[in-house]
């Protein structure tokens, strides 16, 4: 054995190769400058590098939005939906071929106000698929309406004076529907957001993870932001504190924030599997 | 947003519904966005933001709850309105036959655009041809000058006593709803004038006359409720005609159940709606220039749909082409093919005609493609032959 120290090698940071998993024909994208959409799509695309996951047993599957044009440029299996149904969608995928690994992309007012039925049920269900809410408290893609996770008091097309609606707490609802893994992150935190994804990636059940990240064209010019960075900085970065630091501070400094991080993962039955269990054995074995 | 009514003004169809809804001042604007109506409501929000009207406006989080408030509201004894197009339509389909089955007077704009799938924001007709049997009056508008009037007629005929339906007024989606026109607009208190206030008969908050609506009727009072609103939608025609002699008698524009164009010696004619109508007069033009007889009908109501005047105008034409920005997906032409091609039953001497499918999902239609199918009918007339019953073209 020798007790010589292994000579330190430099390390070579190789670029991440995007372009593995883009359709390069089909860009460039139509997100406007400043949009958090595309951060949050380069973080999903290293984590589902770093899972091992093969392109071909990944089907993407979205609704309508800015957010929902997201399958349109990966190049996996992809699906386009509805406003609001991308999770009927996807489960119906999943029953049928519960191999395939589905991940859904889906907008706050995809997940909450046009589709919020589906997604309490699809929790409920505990059904094996990673869900992205991207969530910039708008409907960016009309022109910016409030969403479902508009603050009171935000500005939009159809709140001049404010909004008066109390937002959803998506995780926090996630939870009380039944999903076993539920984290938040941002596109800000973009690093912390890959990992995040991963082990949402990772998880069997339904995960769900509330992405916050900047509309800059309507929320932020509504609500008089200077810049998309400027939005990052006050909305991602400093209301937001990781669920792991957060024990260490006072509990002024966490008032009004919202946590990061994996903030609920519990193992339980997922869904096909309790349908094969449950009811296709039995009925088949009573032939 | 300072409009002015003097003179001509220029206004895209979604702000000149956006003035005429400010206009009418509803009770009550259920609403969720959708491209191409989008803008409606959003410039109506701002009326409403700046107490230019008294209107609830109720931003819902789906074209299903926007259309079950609209209801709501409706029973209430409001008078209510809203806009959508597309997917927006589709997702209201279970409400439309509650607003026609309890017989309540909303106005919607429907802004046309293609249905899913696959995806498309352009325009064809496919969303309201869908709801045709939905038991809702709908009016086809070819330029902003007419929705603008067909918007505002459209309260008149749905509150009127013997139709009491709901009215859809269809135009097309960024063709007509994001071009600007120059229009005339009408003083808002000439607006309210025509219109007249909202006195429902019967609401559910008229205490001292308790009423029910959408009660459980089975094998013995379903079909009378039925045959009711199927008699309700007939007697809308005449309605129709009544408002539209008002409107014109008073503000000097005429639409009539139908526009005719250089119908009265024609040959040939096609029969098209909405904003392509203004496309194959173009053509219509061109050909006359060269001597040919060729002519244009453009229908403006579709639902009660007007078959002996249809007969009646097509009548002594040897060949006519039905366009329709929608598929029936019959394996038998559009849907506005089959309506005219019906009502051309009756006459003794009918005409042949053919069905083309255009512009699906806002393919461009052009003076070009009109006057080929000119070309085709004046064939037909001069052969008596058909070649191709039904197909599409602008592919
Ligand atoms: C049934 C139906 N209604 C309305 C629309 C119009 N629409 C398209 S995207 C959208 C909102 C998107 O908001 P969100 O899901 O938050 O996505 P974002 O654009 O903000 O990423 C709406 C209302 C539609 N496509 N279908
Ligand atoms: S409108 Fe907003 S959400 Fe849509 S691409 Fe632009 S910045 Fe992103
Ligand atoms: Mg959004």
């Amino acid at each position: 054995m020798s007790t010589a120290a292994p000579e330190k090698k430099e390390k070579v940071v190789q670029p991440f190769d995007y372009n593995k998993y883009l359709r390069p024909n089909k860009l460039p994208h139509i997100w406007c400058p400043g949009c958090g959409h595309g951060i949050v799509l380069k973080a999903l695309l290293r984590a589902i590098d770093k899972a091992g996951l093969q392109k071909d047993n990944i089907v993407m599957v979205s609704g309508i939005g800015c957010s929902s044009r997201t399958p349109g440029y990966v190049d996996f299996n992809t699906m386009h939906t509805l406003h609001g149904r991308a999770l009927p969608f996807a489960t119906g995928i999943k029953f049928a071929r519960p191999d395939l690994k589905v991940i859904v992309i889906t907008g706050d007012g995809d997940a909450l106000a046009i589709g919020g039925n589906h997604f309490i049920h699809a929790c409920r269900r505990n059904i094996d698929m990673t869900v992205l809410v991207y969530t910039n408290a708008t409907y960016g893609m009309t022109g910016g309406q409030y969403s479902p996770t508009s603050p009171v008091g935000s500005t939009a097309t159809t709140s001049r004076y404010g909004n008066i609606e109390p937002p959803f707490d998506t995780c926090e609802m996630a939870k009380a529907s039944g999903a076993t893994f539920v984290a938040r992150g941002t596109a800000y935190h973009a690093i912390e957001l890959e990992k995040t994804i991963y082990d949402s990636l990772t998880h069997r059940g339904m995960a769900v993870v509330d992405i916050i990240d900047a509309c800059p064209t309507y929320f932020g010019r509504m609500n008089k932001f200077k810049s998309a960075t400027q939005m990052m900085e006050v909305i991602e970065k400093e209301n937001t504190v990781n669920i792991k630091q957060a024990d260490k501070l006072p509990p002024e400094k966490l008032q009004g924030k919202m946590l990061r991080g994996i903030l609920h993962k519990v193992e339980k039955p997922e869904y096909c599997q309790q349908y094969e269990e449950h009811v296709i054995k039995k009925a088949t074995s009573k032939e | 947003m300072a409009i002015s009514t003097k003179g001509q003004t220029g206004l895209t169809g979604n702000t000149a519904i956006a003035y005429a809804m400010k206009q009418i001042n509803p009770d009550v604007c259920p609403a969720y966005p959708i491209t191409p109506s989008t803008a409606i409501i959003e410039d109506f929000s701002s009326y409403v933001a700046d107490g230019a009207v008294d209107t609830e406006l109720i931003t819902v989080e789906s074209e299903h709850s926007a259309m079950s408030a609209c209801i709501g509201a409706a029973a209430a004894g409001a008078r209510v309105m809203t806009a959508t197009s597309a997917q927006g339509l589709a997702l209201m389909w279970e409400m439309l036959y509650i607003a026609s089955g309890m017989r309540f007077p909303i106005v919607i704009a429907n802004v046309n655009r293609a249905l899913s799938a696959p995806i498309n924001i352009h325009c064809d007709h496919s969303d309201s041809m869908g709801a045709r049997d939905s038991g809702w009056v709908q009016l086809y508008s070819e330029t902003v000058q007419e929705a603008y009037d067909n918007f505002i007629q459209a309260v008149r005929i749905a509150e009127n006593e013997k139709v009491l339906l709901p009215v859809m007024v269809c135009f097309d989606g960024f063709i007509t709803s994001h071009a600007i026109e120059n229009i005339s607009l009408l003083d808002d208190a000439e607006v309210r004038e025509f219109i007249g206030e909202y006195k429902p008969r019967h609401h559910l908050l008229d205490t001292d006359n308790p009423v029910t609506y959408g009660a459980m009727t089975l094998q013995d009072t379903y079909i009378e409720f039925k045959r009711q609103q199927s008699q309700a939608m007939s007697r809308a025609k005449d309605v129709v005609t009544e408002v539209g002699r008002e409107f014109a008698g008073k503000f000097g524009r005429d639409y009539g159940l139908m526009e005719t164009y250089r119908l009265d010696d024609a040959e040939a004619a096609i029969v098209i709606l909405n904003s392509a109508a203004g496309t194959t007069k173009v053509a219509a033009d061109e050909l006359r220039k060269q001597g040919k007889k060729v002519g244009v009908l453009r229908p403006r109501l579709f639902r009660p749909f007007p078959f002996k005047e249809m007969a009646d105008a097509l009548k002594n034409v040897k060949a006519v082409a039905v366009l329709d920005r929608a598929d029936s997906m019959n394996g038998f032409g559009g849907p506005l093919f089959n309506e005219v091609r019906s009502a051309l039953y009756e006459l003794d001497t009918r005409p042949r005609v053919i069905s083309r499918i255009y512009g699906l999902g806002g393919r461009d239609y052009k003076v070009k493609d009109a006057a080929s199918v000119f070309d085709e009918l004046l064939k037909i007339s001069s052969t008596g032959k058909v070649e191709t019953l039904q197909k599409y073209i602008t592919l």
